[in-house]
């Protein structure tokens, strides 16, 4: 690979030496080359102490506390969690958030699986389609949220405007307490469909086409050869990217923040904007972090799967 | 076309395999350009109507006459010109800091040996399965504490604690042939040496795809900076669109969308071809 191999020796520096003993010396060495790896790991570990592991810890600490910033913290036991399992809008967040990882998940991964499949089998202007399905993606949310917003303006938005030209009845979208959470999986499945697309079409390249023709001569249709050979070989990105959408959806915030602001009537609140209407509107830290925690505790469990999942898939690999 | 997909190129080859090819390819095409191109039209003519024409039923395709001056309202009005910097500074700040300091700790975890190496690796592992969004409070009041609000410094520094591009960096190291880097240490390159002139020179795809990963996450960022950036001044473009549009015309606040929209898809369109390569090697090789 390089050329070292073939390099002439080069020309080692021999440093006169007062000859300590060799015990001394090798400690020295050791010492001297623990403090330089430290110089080395030092920024990054100081930021992630403060930034990562920390706040962990803490928000484990605040949710048993009475927190104001300034005043000495108080302990007050699990006061915090009952009075954030009280509130009527605690139902609401973690119905709206599992409601909208579950229509995520049906709509964001369904359609990008078969556009990918699709997208697979064309064989001209691949580049092209490639580029154009994640462009929303590196579109900010923040532009994509406010562009859906007013596509679903109920006066002028385009989303009604074009079920009038199909002569359909109109839609409240997202100022209708049953239709605004599924308006809003569409922005999140509009904005960020383009990865999976992307990376469920990487996973279709290594599967052998042999399979695919022992299929057909066994007499295989379209739809069963997707079932039988190409499900089955991509089935541990499936299982991936399952789950790395349930941890991204769960923590959806910036749609409904910008489009609804948790409404109507609490049809959008979700779990983390609950957590920063305690932290930043009701000054309630130590509410915040109880529900940070109760969310922390079910993501990590996905993540944990996730994790384990990925080292054992990469020993199969 | 080297090996065969879902459908064989026998099938393909008959006329009637050709005619259902091609009016897959056509739906497909019209699909994407409806529902993905079309929306990125609509905000760029949008922004372009007058104020009265933005809000007729039914509404125009094309405007009836190419106005630029929703876009300059946008950038004299909502101080665009100061957002964009302020997000600017944030992403390329938080970027270098990522490059210095994840390339450092990475290195010295993956050559370096030190005490505590592993356990100190497990710790920086054992957060990605920590979402961060759902430390966002206590990361605040942290930030807070160290009276890093409203400073540049309360992105750049949480930046540097990626795992994943840390993770990344660390494997990539691994990899490097090691007869290289003992060569470099017997011509008498100090660490810091071989770091700068040996393994960084051999690493720039892992370097372009961190490269890639910082940027883009501070620029499509949006609970953190709303959470420390309360002083509009300091506020990045996405955070100040948000305060803002209850404020402004619509055709000006459209303007200001697709201004703000602007650098990440270009940047996209000029490095497409990596990013996109990126994306797919990064999910199949974890």
């Amino acid at each position: 690979m390089t050329k070292t191999a073939q390099r002439p020796a080069a020309p080692v520096r021999h440093r006169p030496v007062k000859a300590p003993s060799p015990a001394e010396d090798r400690r020295r060495r050791r010492l001297t080359d623990q403090l330089r790896a430290y110089g080395f790991l030092l920024g990054g570990l100081v930021c992630f102490a403060l930034f990562s592991w920390y706040p962990a810890i803490r928000a484990v600490v605040i949710a048993f506390q009475k927190y104001t910033p300034g005043a000495d913290p108080e302990w007050v036991g699990t006061a915090n969690f009952t009075r954030v399992l009280h509130d009527p809008e605690f139902g609401a967040a973690w119905r709206n958030t599992l409601t909208f990882t579950l229509l995520a998940l049906l709509l964001g991964f369904a359609i990008p699986f078969v556009l990918a499949l699709v997208l697979n089998e064309l064989r001209h202007a691949k580049t092209f389609f490639r580029v154009v399905v994640y462009l929303p993606v590196m579109i900010p949310p923040v532009v994509s949220a406010l562009l859906w917003k007013w596509f679903y303006d109920p006066g002028a938005g385009l989303a009604n405007e074009a079920l009038r030209f199909l002569h359909l009845p109109t839609s409240h979208w997202t100022n209708g307490a049953d239709t605004a959470l599924i308006s809003l999986v569409v922005v999140a499945t509009w904005a960020t469909m383009g990865g999976t697309v992307l990376i469920y079409l990487a996973a279709l390249q290594p599967i052998p086409g042999e399979l695919y023709e022992a299929a057909e001569l066994d007499g295989a249709n379209l739809l069963q050869r997707v079932w039988h050979v190409t499900v089955p070989q991509t089935r541990f990105v499936i299982l991936m990217l399952m789950l790395l959408q349930i941890i991204a959806t769960m923590q959806v915030f910036t749609e409904p923040f910008v489009i609804t602001g948790g409404g109507p009537e609490n049809a959008t609140v979700t779990v983390l904007y609950l957590i920063y209407k305690y932290a930043f509107l009701y000054n309630d830290f130590g509410g915040a972090c109880a529900l940070s925690v109760m969310l922390l505790a079910l993501l990590g469990a996905f993540s944990a799967v996730y994790l384990r999942l990925t080292r054992s898939g990469e020993e199969a690999l | 076309m080297s090996t065969r997909t879902l459908v064989s190129p026998a099938v393909l080859a008959r006329p009637r395999g050709r005619a259902v090819y091609w009016t897959v390819f056509t739906g497909v095409a019209v699909l994407f350009a409806l529902a993905l191109l079309f929306p990125v039209y609509w905000m760029a003519s949008g922004a372009m109507k007058s104020p009265d024409e933005v809000a007729r039923t039914p509404p125009t395709l094309v405007p009836e006459s190419w106005s630029t001056g929703g876009y300059t309202d946008a950038w004299e009005l909502m101080q665009l010109p100061v957002h964009l910097w302020n997000t600017v500074v944030q992403a390329a700040g938080a970027w270098i800091f990522q490059l210095v300091f994840c390339t450092a700790a990475a290195y010295a975890l993956s050559r370096l040996r030190p005490a505590f190496g592993t356990l100190i690796l497990g710790g920086i592992l054992a957060t990605l399965m920590v979402p961060a969004q759902a430390l966002v409070v206590p990361k605040y009041l942290t930030v807070a504490d160290l009276g890093l609000l409203n400073d540049p410094l309360a992105i750049w520094l949480p930046a540097v604690a990626s795992a994943f591009n840390l993770y990344l960096l660390k494997r990539f190291f691994d990899q490097l042939p090691r007869d290289v880097l003992e060569a470099a240490q017997i011509d008498g390159a100090g660490k810091l040496r071989t770091l700068w002139s040996i393994v960084l020179p051999m690493s720039r795809p892992v370097l372009g795809v961190v490269s890639i990963f910082a940027l883009v996450a501070v620029w499509q960022d949006f609970l953190w900076p709303l959470m420390v950036f309360s002083d509009t001044e300091k506020q990045p473009i996405g955070v100040a669109l948000v305060q803002l549009s209850q404020n402004v015309q619509l055709t000006v606040l459209i303007a200001a969308m697709v201004i703000a929209g602007i650098p990440m898809v270009a940047l996209f369109l000029v490095l497409q071809r990596h990013i996109i390569a990126g994306i797919s090697a990064g999910s199949t090789k974890g």
